[in-house]
């Protein structure tokens, strides 16, 4: 597909071009979606259209309305609020327990070492709302629904698959004589971790931290359970504004959480590429 | 993390194997004991290390996960509610003989007037006419409506007669010296009991003291049947009660609702007394417990859950299918392209891989609605009328398009992952052979992909077929899921049940496809993000 060779007959170039048509048009469909939203939540009137104004690209057609509303309005900033105290913790809990887990099930010798790993992935693969009625019940027996500590370990939970997954693939490259060395020059099991292994696997535990804190602060369906209104998150009052009274503010919410998805995006890519420097492999 | 501080020196080892034999008898480590034996030893040690350092994460998905999981599959069977709220009633129901020909006889009722006081008093009769409702419509109106008469029963007529005949009976603190006598309370088991239920009740729900409180009917009621049946205890009041004004607990019931004398209804409370359940799964698959207690279908009208797994499915597969249809030429313009070009195509993939998912539904929200840019477009270049604009959302075909659009990544990655492994020379020795351009790619490219399209799809299928937030915001009535269902059972219609057996049949068929999965791709070879 790469470039047309000289010799290409006619047929074998309308394809081609036909093809790359075809091909734009689907990255279309995937990335215009998501840039229609931020023109459109620049409209200075409270609709979900282009308006004449915006067409004729008149200043006067767009205002940041949505977005003084967006950070002035409590109904939007509790919300955003209780997602930023909710998935840090979350994410910090996900990423201390599935870093031991995953330096663990790296070793040579680890009984049931394909039971522990399936029980460790399932809960990327139960549907999140079979999860959601299991914690919802569950909780309730044991006092932790619609508490703090209940949406945070059950957000924990749902990030541990991204942060084992990801941790394991960089510990696939490790070369564990580093560690052999590093206890022959009299280093401690400790010391050993912090000093050699820790900042080696590094890239893979920040992704997956990555992983953990984007799951935990886009995550809705859990919350929505496990939560009382006093853990509403960013995502739960998007989808009640969905639901019900579709705001234009929304639109202004949403273009807040693509910057923050282009950020992460950047720094996964830095990170893996680091990564990949680090284990000797060829960027790519 | 530190091997070889503890295991002995391995020279030894690649030289002569473990626990080998010598002419000096069996290899010894640097301590004198045999080599095989210390190798074990450090081996057992690795192993517990190892198993220590995953026990921690190992205990907590066990607690916040998979004990939360193991808890909706158990209250997909559980039914104590019947057998707790009405336990004297389940006990008097076994011994009946009437049913199902005829409504059971008058110890039933006897026994259901205890029950049905003490549930009306800590109010858990109308937990119970919701639950039974579920199997039989106007149960809960039953217990609700009767729950407020039975307070009221003309049962006082024995309060009355025995204070009448011995004023002692009146006296609570009287009562409860009887009721400390095993011979007594031998002689009378109903009243025992009923005394027993009364005092707990007074405390628990009334928070009163039981010795300073009037004693209520139910316990004269059941006073009167011990005496009835010829019970004469030694220092207890001597009452005569044959000479005494009778009436039927049973016509009171009648007088109540006439539906209490209907065989039918006794018989859904006696086939739904046992603890444990199958009525949720029958519900499930749109059948239930008939009146001789064997499974059959539900009322066509209330048939609706084996259309909505179906729906479930063919939606999920259609997903899935236009997924592989607009993910395939992705893939492959990806795998084909020089890695620097490929890389920043690939950023069109990971942003919306990486956006909110709320995001993305509220675009399609907004996008897909009547007076929304597509239909502004579609009506500006003129392919549709003003008048007539396209429904695109609150239907099937928006939640196919927007469950798409989400899911188009998750086919693309796993199909790249694959195609970049197929060498280029195939292709090129093929059309070196004679093959054109069509026949290279379906003989030879198109089944290498085949692996990288199984993983795909089956990853598509699995997220598709439990996704419930976008079906329920674009999806209307028509295009929603088995999920929604199931949180509507959980949040509205609160039976519990229902939803945990909908969800366990859910989960079984995801954790199939998640075996199939497993076998094909392998769990340890998922890629996040490319």
């Amino acid at each position: 597909m790469a470039a047309l060779p000289p010799y290409a007959s006619t047929g074998q170039k309308v394809w081609h071009y036909a093809y790359r048509v075809i091909c734009a048009a689907i990255f279309f469909f995937l990335i215009a979606p998501i840039l229609i939203i931020i023109p459109l939540s620049f409209n200075a009137e409270n609709f979900f259209t282009f308006t004449p104004e915006m067409l004729a690209l008149d200043p006067a057609g767009y205002s940041t309305k949505h977005y003084e509303d967006f950070f002035t309005n409590p109904d939007w900033q509790v919300p955003l609020w209780n997602s930023l105290k909710i998935a840090p913790v979350a994410t910090f809990l996900s990423v201390a327990l599935g870093t031991l887990a995953a330096i663990g099930l790296s070793q040579p010798h680890v009984p049931f070492r394909r039971a522990i790993m399936a029980i460790l992935i399932s809960p990327m693969i139960v549907p999140l709302i079979i999860s959601a009625a299991g914690m919802y019940f569950f909780y309730s027996r044991i006092g932790l629904q619609g508490t703090y500590w209940g949406v945070v370990l059950a957000h924990a939970a749902l990030g541990i698959p991204f942060v084992i997954i990801t941790v394991t693939a960089t510990l696939v490259g490790f070369d564990r004589s580093l560690t052999r060395a590093a206890a022959n020059l009299g280093a401690g099991p400790v010391r050993t971790f912090f000093r050699v292994q820790m900042p080696l696997i590094l890239p893979g535990v920040v992704s997956g931290g990555l992983f953990a804190f984007i799951t935990s602060f886009d995550e809705v369906v859990v919350v929505l359970f496990v939560g009382s209104a006093g853990q509403k998150t960013l995502p739960w009052q998007m989808f009640t504004g969905l639901r019900e009274q579709i705001s234009p503010t929304i639109l202004a919410a949403a273009t807040v959480l693509i910057s923050i998805s282009v950020v992460l995006l950047v720094t996964l890519e830095v990170l893996r590429r680091r990564s990949e420097r680090l284990r000797g492999m060829s960027p790519g | 993390m530190t091997d070889s501080a503890t295991t002995p020196p391995r020279q030894p080892m690649a030289a002569l194997p473990g626990g080998e034999v010598t002419e000096d008898g069996p290899m010894l480590a640097a301590d004198g004991k045999p080599l095989k034996h210390s190798l074990n030893r450090a081996l057992r040690r690795e192993k517990l290390r190892a198993f220590l350092l995953v026990s921690p994460l190992l205990i907590f998905i066990l607690v916040a996960f998979v004990a939360p999981i193991a808890d909706m599959l158990f209250r997909s069977v559980e039914n104590q509610i019947v057998s707790e709220t009405l336990p004297r009633t389940v006990v008097a129901l076994r011994e009946d003989q009437n049913l199902p020909e005829a409504a059971p006889g008058e110890p039933v009722y006897e026994a259901l007037y205890t029950d049905l006081f003490i549930a009306a008093e800590y109010k858990s009769h109308t937990r119970l006419g919701s639950r039974l409702n579920y199997e039989m419509t106007g149960l809960s109106s039953l217990f609700r409506g009767t729950g407020r008469d039975v307070g009221r029963f003309d049962t006082d007529i024995y309060t009355d007669q025995f204070i009448e005949a011995a004023p002692a009976l009146e006296d609570p603190v009287a009562w409860s010296n009887w009721m400390a006598q095993d011979e007594i309370r031998a002689a009378l088991p109903f009243t025992a009991d009923a005394w027993d239920a009364w005092t707990t009740l007074t405390v628990e729900a009334n928070e009163d003291d039981p010795l300073e409180e009037d004693v209520e009917d139910f316990v004269y009621t059941a006073l009167y049947r011990d005496l009835a049946n010829g019970a004469a205890p030694a220092n207890f009041p001597d009452v005569d009660v044959s000479t005494f004004e009778t009436v039927s607990i049973k016509a009171l019931f009648e007088d109540s609702d006439e539906d209490w004398v209907d065989p039918e209804v006794w018989q859904v409370i006696k086939t739904y007394s046992p603890a444990y359940t199958d009525g949720y799964f029958l519900n499930s698959v749109d059948m239930m417990n008939g009146p001789g207690g064997d499974a059959e279908w539900r009322p066509a009208d209330e048939q609706i859950y084996l259309k909505l797994f179906w729906r479930t499915m063919w939606m999920s597969l259609a997903i899935t299918f236009s997924c592989i249809l607009l993910g395939y030429p992705i893939a492959y313009l990806l795998s084909t392209l020089p890695l620097r070009s490929a890389n920043v195509l690939m950023i069109l993939v990971l942003l919306p891989f990486w956006t909110s998912l709320l995001v993305r539904t509220s675009a399609w929200k907004v996008l897909l609605q009547q007076q929304g840019v597509i239909n502004d477009t579609l009506v500006w270049i003129g392919l549709v009328s003003d008048t007539n604009r396209l429904a695109l959302i609150n239907n099937a075909t928006g939640t196919v398009i927007a469950m798409t659009h989400i899911l188009l990544p998750f086919m693309i990655l796993p199909l790249y992952s694959v195609m970049k492994t197929i060498p280029p020379s195939y292709m090129r020795a093929a059309k070196s052979m004679g093959a054109n351009d069509w026949t290279a790619f379906w003989r030879v490219w198109f089944p290498l992909s085949v692996p990288g399209i199984g993983a795909g799809s089956i990853l598509a299928f699995i997220l598709s077929i439990g996704y419930y937030i976008t079906p329920e915001i674009v999806g209307g009535t028509e295009g929603v899921f088995i999920s929604n269902r199931i949180a509507y059972h959980i949040s509205s219609s609160l039976n519990w049940g229902l939803a945990a057996a909908l969800g366990s049949i859910l989960l079984a068929l995801v954790l199939t496809l998640y075996w199939v999965y497993d076998r094909i791709v392998g769990i340890d070879n998922v890629k996040l993000g490319g």
